[in-house]
């Protein structure tokens, strides 16, 4: 019997020929979208998911003769992610909502219900690729196309996760992923990628921030390091640790937001080389594989550089402390770890919980 | 393939869908012309108009035909609405009234009426003495369902229409009646309704066809305009082979229908039984003596609704759990929630709705498979 596999599709071309390559290789394909709002935002034209995203997934699992559902997570992604993202956001935090989406609804709960189903492998459309190692583990490396890469976001895969798991297009660039769309007359072949967080509207994340977030809303200081004041900020959320633009304060040399206190609802600014990061806390902090410790190469951001660092485990609490400062790293994001000795291969990651400054030089 | 969702849609009858192709091949005409085309195509609307009305037991010059069941209610609600905005603003629903109800009033209620939304015991019904409660001066329409699209119940409709005509006898009373026709025996002036929407395609006829019955002196206005069809209440070509095939469905599902609810009544019953087998704890939603004869609707606890139909679906079973949205997801049922059913029970629900042409073999087929499908969807959840 030929093996069963679920395949998110998201009504984007990436999960769209995602569906047709395991068609083509034999395998018994279930179509899923996931609704992930509720309401008229599920109606809205912003990010996939909405109900124009469905119809295109659905005519195209319609050429590709496979049965297609839409599952209600609705409750599932607003308990989850979106609750996340504004008690981060509230707590002065940068959250990635993509990272908590793939940890807790994409292979957490759909890829139960997809095992429940009868699947043997769960199959999205992401750029990276899942190599069984010859001692049968499974390894996660960067998709072939760099531009695309999204092994960032997949920090939180365990085996146990890799396991089950397919990406076919992170073996291919995309203009390869579109052809093969065009192709098939895939009615997805030419849609725009999308770039923003799916659930904010035009990718307005100070209007969303307004409507949502009202504690990470309220007006409030802005000091330097000293804690002099300097003028009248917007509200936490609207800002992020690093930013320079809309401030607001004219003190004839660039300033830059040096960090976030929601406690006191404090934005505290300073000089550029205040921004630069020596060391890391992290939580929740995660291995495809077996733990690692020692030298590694860090990405803070989707489609950021890597810098070098070395990754201490003591008591429970990671650390990493940089080589060289890295600037602009704020609690909340990811930091991804991949191997010095194989580049491409991430080895796990997790959400910084501390910055620590590096030591300026007098 | 076990088709076991006679609720969302019933299979087109043989004998419908020939007269429709035929009329399709042959009888082109637009009923509206003078010549020999649109008067055979006349003909044909009003034989279908006429075999309605009987079914129904109303007169053939109070059906508008719609576009469907659902554009149907919205005629109804719409209409009466803006007709007697002079004397009131007030229109009662029930609340658990199928989308095409809640949502008109819900548009109403934007345009300045007040909506009250009765309650629903836990039994599934609505209490005739709950609506007259609801009644106020301003009380201009009220909306009860003749059997709820969900869990098949029953209402007392003459019992309603009495109870409020005694506190506000000039009250028009509207009844969805599209889950009604073809289930029950249906009769539109013995409830004493003012205004009833009946879909074809719930009776093996054909889908995008519906009609309102307006009783004779009853005033509405219309929601489409255009060239005046329909007495003006509903203007747009009509669709001749699709109100000659829910004609011709009508008549079919009134000389049928006490047989068929006794033949349903007894596999109903099987099922029940079955499944009571399975799921020791099993939960009938709504109460199984005053409900329409193919409809079962349970919750299965400490399951998902959603992955219990895709695992039937695989098994060839077709039935359904709560209402599909937009999109195709299901929201977790308005009607389990207004008869007090909690969320997290509810969303192990499932409705199967038997028909014309349910078997044995269908219920049997559901009773094999649900051992599995229960256990697989039990791990999900």
């Amino acid at each position: 019997m030929s093996r069963k596999a679920v395949v998110a599709m998201s009504g984007g071309v990436d999960s769209s020929v995602t569906a047709a390559l395991l068609v083509e290789r034999g395998y018994d394909v279930t179509g899923i979208m996931l609704k992930l709002w509720r309401g008229e935002a599920a109606n809205n034209d912003s990010g996939c998911c909405n109900v124009g995203a469905a119809e295109d997934a659905r005519r195209v699992a319609d050429v590709l003769c496979i049965p297609f559902y839409v599952l209600n997570f609705a409750e599932a992604f607003e308990d989850t992610v979106i609750r996340n993202f504004h008690e981060d956001y509230s707590a002065g935090r940068t959250p990635n909502p993509c990272v908590r989406c793939n940890q807790w609804v994409k292979f957490g709960t759909l890829l139960e219900r997809a095992e429940a189903l009868g699947a043997d492998v769960l199959a999205t459309g992401h750029y990276a690729r899942v190599r069984r190692a010859e001692d049968g583990s499974y390894r996660l490396l960067r998709g072939v196309d760099r531009a695309k890469d999204q092994s960032y976001v997949l920090w939180m895969l365990t085996q146990r996760e890799l396991a089950r798991t397919l990406f076919p297009v992170g073996e291919m660039n995309k203009t390869e992923t579109r052809a093969i769309a065009e192709e098939l007359g895939l009615r997805t072949a030419h849609k725009p990628d999308s770039q923003e967080i799916c659930f904010v509207r035009n990718g307005d994340l100070g209007a969303y921030v307004a409507e949502h977030i009202p504690l990470g809303s309220e007006r409030g200081p802005i000091v330097d390091a000293g804690g002099e004041l300097l003028g009248e900020h917007h509200g936490i959320a609207r800002y992020t640790v690093g930013q320079r633009k809309g401030l607001g304060i004219a003190l004839g040399r660039p300033v830059f937001v040096t960090g976030i206190d929601a406690s006191t609802n404090t934005i505290r600014v300073g000089e550029r080389d205040e921004l630069a990061v020596g060391e890391l806390a992290l939580d929740e902090v995660t291995f495809t594989g077996d733990a690692v410790t020692g030298p590694v190469l860090v990405q803070h951001r989707a489609h950021g550089d890597v810098s070098a660092a070395t990754l201490r485990l003591r008591g429970g609490v990671a650390r990493l402390v940089f080589e060289d400062p890295v600037e602009g790293i704020a609690p909340g994001q990811s930091a991804a770890f991949y191997s010095t000795a194989e580049p491409d291969e991430l080895v796990g990651g997790g959400i910084v919980s501390a910055t620590v400054a590096a030591a300026i030089p007098a | 393939m076990h088709y076991l969702d006679h609720a969302a849609t019933t299979p087109t009858l043989p004998e419908v869908t020939d007269l429709m192709v035929g009329i399709l091949r042959e009888d082109f005409g637009n009923p509206s012309s003078v010549h020999g085309y649109g008067r055979r195509a006349k003909e044909l609307v009003e034989d279908g108009r006429d075999r309605l009305a009987a079914a129904i037991g109303a007169r053939a010059d109070e059906i508008v035909f719609t576009g469907g069941g659902t554009e149907a209610d919205n005629l109804g609600l719409r209409g009466a609405a803006a007709k007697l905005r002079g004397n009131g603003d007030h229109i009662i629903v029930s609340a658990f009234e199928h989308h095409a109800v809640l949502d008109s009033a819900a548009s109403l209620e934007r345009d300045g009426f007040a909506i009250t939304r009765v309650g629903v015991t836990a039994d599934g019904r609505v209490e005739p003495d709950a609506v007259a409660a609801a009644v106020r001066p301003s009380t201009i329409l009220v909306s009860v369902m003749t059997v709820n699209n969900e869990i098949g119940t029953v209402q007392d409709v003459a019992g309603i229409v009495a109870a409020v005509r005694a506190v506000k006898p000039n009250a028009l009373i509207h009844t969805d009646a599209v889950q009604a026709l073809g289930n029950m025996p249906v009769d539109v002036h013995a409830w004493g309704v003012d205004l009833a929407a009946f879909a074809a395609h719930k009776l093996g006829g054909p889908k995008g066809v519906g009609a309102l019955f307006v009783r004779s002196g009853v005033p509405i206005e219309p929601i489409v305009h255009g060239g005046g069809q329909e007495r003006g209440l509903r203007s747009g070509t009509l669709n001749v082979a699709g109100i000659a095939g829910f004609g011709l469905a009508a008549a079919i599902a009134a000389k049928e229908v006490d047989v068929k609810t006794e033949r349903l009544a007894g596999l109903r019953g099987r099922l029940l039984e079955g499944m009571r087998q399975i799921v020791p704890d099993l939960v009938v939603n709504g109460e199984m003596e005053q409900r329409v004869a193919g409809n079962l609707n349970v919750c299965i606890p400490g399951t998902e609704g959603e992955t219990l139909l895709l695992l039937l679906d695989r098994e060839q079973i077709a039935c359904s759990s709560g209402s599909a949205c937009a999109s195709g997801a299901l929201d977790p049922s308005h009607v389990l929630l207004a008869i007090g059913t909690s969320k997290a029970l509810a969303k192990g629900s499932l409705r199967f709705s038997l028909g014309r042409a349910s078997t044995e073999q269908d219920v049997e087929a559901v009773l094999t498979a649900l051992p599995k499908v229960i256990a697989q969807a039990r791990r999900a959840a």
